[in-house]
């Protein structure tokens, strides 16, 4: 029953990309278009809110339900970042979705999104086995 | 009420309301919001294969599955449950590309059919979209360490300049594929 709130949240979030249609590989496209605000303004404004959200949390030293210390683990560069960014951005162009929208694509009902997410394990599992061989 | 939650929700609904998930899993867990994640925790809890990489305590992160478990049963929620448009109301400057440079005609449902069914596998179309791409969306947000919510929604809302780097890392592929591989494709 601990992860019971983590299902009820992923819920609420996979609900929130797939009414608003980030899911969908047409605005995907329309996005790296650059033919409408829409994907834009959802990504823009969800990193606003985000923002605003953690340096109040910060700022007033909020505390977890459980009364745990926040804390937020700063991400290190490495050259990884940005040649892993473009390969996924390659993906993301060609699938049309991001991790997040392909398991709501499956619950909606989208078959090809199964294969999809077997080829994204896939894409894990070999980067795992080849990490040591790759340039960072 | 019941019609607007019916409808496609604008991004001024939907994006703060994706921004709240960040300090949400913060308050309720102190958890980091990112979905690629869970691809990882498959890979070790199914196939670890003595790659160390993927030996780690993976049950520790069972949260993240039962995220994405949720994210899946949202996506049947607010699709087949809350109901739907038919097309989705991307504008006419993009479906004229797409029919023109894609000869795509089918404009109903969140994929195009022709490129995504799963009868698609018989020839490269099915096989490029299906499994090249998803292929390079798992080995990308590993290598890159995250995907578009862990950089670009939680590592920008958390100020880190690493999630920028990323972030133009994916538009400059996505770019690439839309602009210049698309084209000589089809």
């Amino acid at each position: 029953m601990k992860y019971f709130k983590y299902l009820v949240l992923g819920t609420l979030f996979g609900i929130i990309l797939t009414k608003s249609e980030v899911i969908s590989w047409f605005r995907i496209q329309e996005m790296f278009r650059f033919q409408a605000f829409h994907m834009y303004g959802v990504i823009g404004s969800a990193i606003v809110v985000g923002m605003v959200s953690i340096q109040l949390i910060k700022r007033n030293r909020l505390k977890s339900i459980d009364g745990e210390e926040i804390t937020l683990a700063d991400k290190k560069f490495n050259h990884g970042i940005w040649i892993g960014g473009f390969i996924f951005g390659l993906g993301w162009a060609i699938t049309g979705a991001c991790p997040g929208p392909l398991f709501a694509q499956l619950g909606s009902g989208v078959g090809a999104a199964a294969v999809m997410i077997v080829a994204a394990l896939a894409g894990t599992w070999t980067y795992s086995a080849l990490r040591e061989k790759l340039p960072y | 009420m019941l019609e607007l939650l019916q409808k496609p929700w604008p991004w001024y609904v939907a994006g703060p309301l994706i921004g709240l998930t960040v300090p949400a899993l913060l308050l309720i867990g102190n958890k980091a919001l990112g979905i690629s994640s869970s691809l990882r925790h498959v890979c070790a809890a199914c196939v670890p294969a003595g790659i160390p990489f993927l030996t780690y305590n993976w049950r520790a992160e069972i949260w993240n599955l039962v995220f994405v478990l949720g994210v899946a049963l949202g996506g049947f929620i607010g699709y087949r449950v809350m109901g739907h448009p038919d097309v989705v109301g991307i504008s006419p400057e993009t479906m004229h590309d797409l029919k023109t440079q894609l000869h795509l005609t089918d404009f109903s449902g969140l994929l195009p059919r022709e490129l995504f069914s799963i009868d698609n596998l018989a020839n490269w179309k099915g096989w490029f979209f299906l499994v090249f791409g998803g292929f390079l969306v798992g080995f990308g947000t590993r290598y890159a360490g995250g995907c578009t919510s862990g950089h670009a929604i939680s590592g920008l809302s958390n100020l880190q300049w690493v999630s920028l780097v990323a972030v133009i890392g994916f538009f400059a592929g996505g770019l690439l594929m839309t602009w210049v591989v698309y084209p000589k494709l089809f």
